[in-house]
């Protein structure tokens, strides 16, 4: 009778948004993790207005310009063809946000369907699919874009197709193992025994309880999905020059190192900001919804 | 007065398997039973843990598909086509822990509109109807925007209740529906039970281990032990002239508060000191030790 | 004060849960003599568990605080003595036998590793010691006193391979390692068959009878209440609403709930039918 303890506090006064908003602000990692995804989000969309030099995301040159150090007009100095960084650096996040929303985009919808048949279903249904999914775990996702790069052309869609072939494994492997443990639970007999379809019982019933575990586990992926984008964009194979990106600039600033540091590893500090608020943000919301370890 | 429900000859078997996958057994979950339920009447199954009482709700259900046997709804033989729409509209559950029998992800609303949409009913009356199921079990209308977390356990067993009489069911199968309720919200909800019960002019499968509660509601009776009724008749008839030693033990274990009840409890004799298992008592029986005469008394 | 074994003194608790604090225990007071057998009945929500938890310094703050009374066992105040001479009293003075068997065991020790644990860590508390042989017979010497026929193979036992009623025998045991004046039974057997049930309580009351312990039963069960105490206490909503012996409790309860609430209960003998159930919560 642990639940009296429970009951005798009166929680029924209080709404389901304000008891969840108030274990989210309490919860200071969740909080800066929302705040620089949120920054981020923002900053990329309204990039054209607030940057100082939107002109530099094109081939501008201004030899004059170039490999200044950061100063109160470029806030994050310019590289070796006198672009203002930090405009780059802002609009490079679109890029980032853009590749985490196509990959997840794709992956979760595919990913969440395969574990649901799988997990509900069983028998055959569930061997071929989590067989499928063992043998596309086995393929580190930048081994696979290298291969799809190398066979078609080396571009950003090319990149993105890519790793959400194989990201979807992940997300089928959770919500399968999620479905099997509801797959028993009373109410889905419950369901069934109401003459509810096979549809309403998967979509309707089971899919909301994973919400939660989705929903940490998302944002968690958008930043492994930003940093592997990162990664291929720095080998040459994300979005080609000279549309302003993440990745490209750290690689093509490295030329300059240790000089003109900041060519480098601004950018990279970039990635690393995005990625830490989504992982924040993906730890916070894991001590929220108390859900166990997802990956 | 006809049957509305009839089990005839129905047998459980789930097979003992090896590490390697190979049978090496059966388990009889469920072994020979047969009993009816006349129309309008409440049949209580009693039982404890393993004694097969919820397999058997399950195979009415079509959950589980019986080894043999038939289950006869209202004279058709239902046994092969459990499971589809037109049965599901004559037969409903309800589950005994409220808790995780309503969806925690899913409005009261919601719940209650799944066995509606699932038989076709209008959209447009949806609505409707479902303010009137609530209405039925003594709920408030809003309680159709609430989520189960906020409702009490009495009032999540009262949805249940609502949503298994959504379709307007003939049979309703009560599986253990009060035992995670407090006392005096199990009377309630008991109460609201047996109201119901004559104005649908419902027919209950009642499925319990609490005896006390069996004697209230129940018209008739069965005993189950290890997947068999060893003993069935009115139940005031068995309890008051139990004829079968578990069913004895049984009587005889229940914690009562008059010395009414206990003086109708049967007197089970001591082996040790102790209350025997049900197998000690039967063994001891069949072997016809000098104990027996102590147990016929 | 008294010469209770135990004795609880207006004591209140509150507990504060998304910044706001509800208090649910109310001037709780109760005594358990030595060698008496004491029921504490209530249902969900009524504060029974919250004043076990008190006395057996369960409580986590937060979101528990105690906020008033004291709590005597043998004449000294709980609440106020040092951490370190409570715990020399818990599980030795004062033991709890669980409720549920299964969660309550640790499934991947053998029975024998688990009590033999218990007893080297009440040892040590105490400033005793003793060997590892000593040790296991004092093991199988109270697995002995809670009827398990053979002790031997319920040691090298792991949960899992013992029935719900041994599991329960065994916790009973574990409860009995260190010699207590007082055990603290919560809802013992509810999660086991009411045959099961019957015979552990039976054997609960037979020990401690037979051992000249004091026995307090917390239970929402009035069934269980009338077969094991001998006084009893009834809590609603924080509050001990009435306190009396049994036998009298049943013959003529005096606050209203008690009424309701024994209304409520359905009667082995029949007749009670429903609709008198009254105005219980």
């Amino acid at each position: 009778m642990a639940s009296e303890t429970v009951s005798a506090a009166p929680p029924r006064r209080l709404s389901n948004a304000y008891q969840n908003w108030y274990r989210f602000s309490r919860n200071p990692t969740a909080v800066i993790g929302a705040a620089i995804v949120i920054l981020s989000i923002l900053a990329a969309i309204l990039a054209p207005w607030i940057t100082p030099h939107p002109d530099h995301v094109g081939a501008v040159v201004n030899f004059r310009a170039r490999h200044l150090s950061p100063s109160a007009e470029y806030w994050f100095g310019t590289d070796n063809v006198g672009r203002d960084i930090f405009t780059r650096v802002i609009f490079g996040l679109r890029i980032s946000l853009l590749l985490a929303l196509v990959v997840l985009g794709t992956a979760i919808p595919i990913g969440v369907t395969l574990g649901l048949l799988a997990g509900y279903f069983g028998g055959w249904v569930e061997i071929v699919i989590m067989r499928l999914t063992d043998v596309a775990l086995a393929i580190p996702p930048l081994v696979m874009a290298l291969a799809v790069a190398a066979v078609l052309s080396p571009d950003l869609i090319n990149s993105m197709l890519a790793i959400a072939a194989l990201w979807w494994t992940w997300h089928t492997r959770l919500i399968y193992s999620i479905t099997r443990q509801l797959r028993t639970q009373e109410f889905v007999e419950a369901a069934e025994t109401l003459g509810a379809s096979k549809f309403h019982i998967l979509f309707r019933e089971i899919l909301p309880n994973c919400v939660s575990a989705l929903a940490v586990k998302t944002s968690l992926d958008c930043g492994f999905v930003i940093l592997v984008g990162a990664s291929l964009s720095f080998l040459g194979l994300g979005i080609q020059p000279p549309t302003p990106d993440l990745g490209t600039m750290v690689a093509s600033g490295s030329a300059f190192l240790p000089d003109y540091w900041w060519e480098s590893v601004l950018p990279g500090c970039a990635i690393l900001f995005v990625a830490l608020g989504f992982n924040l943000l993906g730890d916070g919301l894991r001590d929220l919804f108390d859900v166990q370890e997802v990956r | 007065m006809s049957a509305m429900l009839e089990i005839v000859r129905l047998s459980k078997h789930f097979p003992v398997r090896n590490g390697f996958g190979r049978q090496t057994g059966e388990v009889r979950a469920v072994d020979d039973v047969s009993f009816s339920i006349e129309k309008g009447k409440v049949y209580g199954l009693a039982g404890e843990s393993g004694s097969g009482k919820s397999t058997i709700a399950r195979m009415i259900m079509g959950l589980t598909r019986p080894t043999s046997g038939d289950i006869l709804l209202d004279g058709r033989n239902i046994t092969g086509d459990t499971g589809t729409r037109a049965y599901g509209r004559k037969v409903q559950m309800v589950f005994q822990n409220p808790g995780s029998s309503l969806n925690p992800r899913r409005t009261v609303g919601q719940s209650i509109a799944v066995p509606l949409d699932a038989h076709g009913h209008p959209r447009s009356d949806r609505t409707r109807r479902i303010v009137e199921l609530l209405e039925m079990v003594q709920l408030p209308a809003e309680f159709a925007s609430r989520y189960p977390h906020e409702l009490s356990g009495g009032q999540k067993q009262r949805v249940a209740i609502a949503r298994a009489l959504a379709v307007v069911p003939q049979l309703i199968v009560l599986d253990e529906p009060t035992s995670a309720l407090d006392v005096s919200v199990q009377a309630k909800v008991m109460d609201l039970l047996v109201d119901l019960g004559r104005q649908l002019e419902l027919t209950f499968l009642f499925i319990s281990h609490d005896l006390s509660l069996m004697r209230n509601f129940a018209q008739q009776v069965g005993v189950l032990y290890l997947g068999k009724i060893v003993e069935t008749g009115p139940t005031a008839t068995v309890f008051e002239n139990p004829q079968h030693d578990y069913t004895r033990l049984l009587l005889a274990s229940v914690p009562v508060i008059s010395a009414e009840e206990a003086a109708m409890r049967p007197v089970i004799p001591l082996i040790d000191g102790e209350i025997p298992t049900a197998e000690q008592l039967l063994a001891l029986r069949n072997a016809g030790g000098p104990d027996s005469q102590r147990i016929e008394q | 004060m008294n010469d209770a074994l135990l004795s609880v003194r207006n004591l209140s608790v509150s507990f504060s849960t998304y910044g706001q604090t509800a208090e649910v225990l109310k001037d709780v007071s109760l005594d358990v003599p030595a060698r008496s057998q004491i029921a504490l009945v209530g249902e969900s929500g009524s504060g029974k568990t919250v004043t076990m938890k008190a006395i057996m310094g369960l409580l986590h703050h937060p979101p528990a605080t105690i906020t008033g009374g004291q709590i005597f066992y043998d004449g000294r105040d709980l609440l106020t003595m040092p951490a370190r001479e409570r715990l020399k009293l818990r599980g030795t003075a004062m033991s709890m036998v669980f409720q549920d068997p299964m969660s309550s065991l640790n499934p991947v020790f053998t029975i024998g590793d688990q009590m033999g644990t218990i007893l080297k860590y009440a040892d040590r508390r105490l400033g005793r010691s003793r060997g590892k042989v000593e040790r296991m017979a004092r093991v199988h010497e109270v697995l002995g006193q809670v009827r398990m026929r053979d002790p031997e193979r319920v040691t090298r036992s792991y949960p899992i391979m013992l029935s719900g009623g041994m599991r329960q025998r065994v916790l009973i045991a574990m409860a009995l390692l260190s010699e207590p004046k007082l055990l603290i039974a919560d809802e013992p057997g509810t999660a086991l068959d009411v045959t099961t049930q019957a015979q552990i309580l039976k054997l609960l009351k037979d020990l401690v009878e037979e051992r000249g312990l004091a026995l307090m039963m917390i239970t929402h069960n009035l069934g269980v209440v009338r077969e094991t105490s001998s006084y009893v206490y009834v809590m609603n909503k924080g509050v001990v609403v009435e306190h009396r012996p049994t036998a009298e409790l049943f013959a003529s309860p005096a606050d209203p709930y008690t009424k309701a609430l024994i209304g409520a209960v359905p009667r082995l003998t029949g007749g009670s039918g429903f609709g008198r159930a009254g105005a219980a919560a």
